[in-house]
């Protein structure tokens, strides 16, 4: 697909446009303390993912305990990092779903789809993982290198970040479903392409490569699908959320979202959609509030900052939203799900 | 300000020494005894290396060692073992420090994670200073060449933390980093002395290792490559250093209305020929500066030291010293000294 330059021009054009999310409208919200109780000698780490079912159960898929290396081997080989764990809808201990799986290393987001199936993307695995609520494992996407590079390889060695017609992903980051049940994996941090699968885990095809302009990605963070079957994408990279139909057509891209980290939007007829500006990791002086829009990318409101405190926010990376004013935001920075009640 | 003999000690200061031999003479012996085997293990389980102990309000003595994986063990007053914290915790995997705030929250500084952990007194955790390396960035080689410059809320290699009166944090950071940088309570960067490259100025560090904060909010820093202790104001401008004590490996200032501070000439690691005779053991000093004594020695077996990494003073007579080669911490009962005339 080629551009003119008019159409780059006007991109660039929007990009420097001041940003109106300076003038929307501050949401009041509160934050629910211990939100999620854990019992003795279960930690959170950093949080990749939470996610909620039908029931009001919550998920986290977090980067915790000690992701090891083994020596004495003919290659070195890598596990260990990642755990999954279940709440009932009060925030109380349920099961630990997964528990040392050959797939969970660096837990990067966890969603569930309409059938209460529990998907968790894993960014050092490479794949995908679907369980089903009894939590058995139901379909894979990917496979998990079989050992390590010792010294690790220079993320500057790769490619365009288009990807292979294929399920083999670089550091994938989340995944979404239209309503025909057709599969969309944001890859993600290393690829920078979108890949679309049927409902049986057969690729269809995949759109995107490393780039700026329309269609192109600094990395694909967060995907999310509204009921009309569009993709919307985070950007964050480029600042952006680009917004395509469901065959990967370039629809709209949304500049006054700072750097788009997470992405939800709501169920039912007048869906929102939410988008974490978050703050970088090494830095809570800057960014970290949430903003409320709707889906053609008008501002409804935004909330939060980075920061330390209940309220406040160390790099948000998932955002859950079945409830319109109801959220559990996962961080990686605090180690933490935060239960936020919006009003 | 300094003392006489710390003015004399810096006439005399050899550079390059891996290790020195204190410069300070006349220092009276405080006589001491051990009680090596207080705490009490459950079976099948062992301390590794207890570089990090400290004691809450209620006596209770947390360990923070280097086990087959790290972890942090909470015992009480007469040793007895309460619980585990931070099982499996993402913010541990090669200790460093233990400390105990006035609120009795426990903070972790892990050198492996680079991230001190504050956890509530029942376990849970409360905030994280720095971030761990990402995993998924793959297996990283030993830091080699020259320190990236050094981030706001990224630590490298971090050593200690401590508190002033009002709450601000303070971390020691470390072995890449060479600063000592100030947060407020909820986490937020202030200020920094040092930055990622060694020095030995005034407010320069060559690795510092442990770092502690007097009732003044007067910060202490092990400048350990430095042999040197310096102390910096709450705004990290350097006030003083004293530099007569040997090679600086840890300090502990005691609680209450007059504090002391205790200064560690550890022997190093490795047990050199000839670092027996000329290391190993502890000073107690006034917040002056003036030596009032010493105590102890290297040596495998208790009450010898085997390269002392952390102190715990809370109770200026009864202190406890975790050590990294014998895996093992000493509760030592100190003689009290007579404070210096005038010193408050």
């Amino acid at each position: 697909m080629k551009y003119s330059m008019q159409a780059l021009l006007t991109a660039a054009l929007i990009a420097n446009a001041p940003a109106s999310a300076q003038e929307a409208p501050e949401i009041r919200f509160d934050s629910i303390p211990n939100a999620l109780q854990l019992p003795a000698g279960i930690y959170l780490g950093e949080v990749g993912g939470v996610a909620t079912n039908s029931r009001g159960d919550i998920f986290v898929y977090t980067r915790t305990g000690h992701p090891t290396v083994t020596i004495g081997t003919s290659r070195p080989f890598a596990h260990g990092g990642s755990r999954l764990f279940q709440f009932d809808r009060a925030g109380k201990y349920l099961r630990e779903i997964g528990k040392d799986s050959y797939g969970f290393m660096f837990a990067s987001q966890v969603r569930v789809d309409p059938q209460d199936n529990v998907w968790a993307v894993d960014q050092m695995s490479n794949m995908v993982m679907e369980f089903d609520p009894q939590g058995r494992v139901v379909m894979l996407l990917g496979r998990k290198a079989e050992n390590v590079n010792v010294p690790a390889r220079s993320p500057s060695g790769r490619g365009g970040g288009a990807g292979q017609p294929t399920d083999l992903f670089d550091r994938p980051t989340d995944v979404a479903w239209d309503a025909a049940g057709n599969i969309f994996v944001a890859d993600g941090a290393g690829n920078a392409r979108i890949a679309k699968f049927d409902k049986t885990g057969k690729f269809v095809k995949s759109w995107g490569k490393k780039g700026t302009g329309q269609g192109e990605f600094a990395n694909v963070l967060s995907i999310a699908i509204d009921a009309q079957g569009n993709v919307y994408a985070a950007d964050g990279g480029n600042r952006r959320v680009q917004v395509f139909d469901n065959d990967g057509n370039y629809k709209a891209a949304f500049t006054n979202t700072g750097n788009a980290q997470a992405l939800c939007i709501t169920k039912g007829p007048n869906q929102v959609l939410y988008v974490s500006n978050s703050n970088p990791e090494d830095d809570i002086d800057r960014d970290g509030e949430i903003y409320k829009m709707h889906l053609d990318g008008t501002m409804i409101g935004k909330f939060g900052k980075a920061g330390k405190l209940l309220k406040e926010f160390g790099t948000v990376n998932a955002i859950d939203c079945r409830g319109e004013n109801t959220l559990f935001v996962g961080e990686t920075g605090n180690l933490r799900v935060q239960k936020l009640v919006l009003h | 300000m300094l003392t006489s003999s710390v003015a004399l000690a810096v006439l005399f200061a050899a550079p390059g020494l891996a290790q020195r031999k204190a410069t300070i003479e006349n220092v009276p012996d405080i006589p001491f005894s051990s009680a090596p085997n207080l705490l009490k293990l459950r079976p099948g389980e062992y301390l590794g290396e207890a570089v990090a102990v400290a004691t809450n309000s209620k006596g209770h003595i947390f360990v923070y060692h280097r086990s087959a994986t790290t972890r942090l063990f909470e015992f009480d007053q007469a040793g007895n073992f309460v619980k585990e914290i931070g099982s499996g915790y993402y913010g541990f995997e090669f200790a460093h420090s233990v400390r105990v705030d006035k609120d009795d929250n426990i903070w972790t500084v892990d050198e492996g994670t680079n991230m001190v952990t504050k956890f509530s007194p029942e376990g849970k955790v409360l905030m994280v200073l720095g971030r761990r390396p990402p995993a998924v960035l793959g297996a990283q080689a030993y830091p080699a060449g020259p320190n990236a410059p050094a981030q706001k809320y990224i630590l490298c290699r971090p050593t200690d933390v401590g508190w002033d009166p009002q709450g601000n944090i303070f971390v020691s950071d470390g072995y890449c980093n060479n600063r000592v940088v100030k947060y407020d309570k909820d986490g937020r960067f202030l200020a920094q002395a040092g930055s990622e490259k060694p020095g030995s100025g005034p407010g320069e560090f060559n690795l510092p290792h442990a770092l502690q904060v007097d009732g003044q909010g007067n910060v202490w820093v092990a400048d350990r490559s430095n042999n040197r202790y310096q102390v910096l104001d709450n705004n990290l401008k350097p006030i003083r250093e004293i530099t007569n004590l040997g090679t600086a490996w840890t300090v502990c200032i005691s609680a209450g209305p007059h504090q002391y501070a205790f200064l560690s000439n550890s022997n190093p690691n490795g047990n050199m020929p000839g670092t027996w005779e000329n290391t190993g053991e502890i000073y107690k000093a006034e917040l002056d500066g003036t030596v009032l004594g010493k105590f102890g020695r290297p040596g495998k077996l208790a009450p010898g030291f085997q390269v002392v990494h952390m102190i715990d003073c809370r109770n200026p007579n009864e202190v406890f010293a975790g050590e990294i080669e014998s895996w093992r911490v000493q509760k030592l009962i100190l003689q009290p000294t007579a404070a210096k005339a005038g010193a408050h």
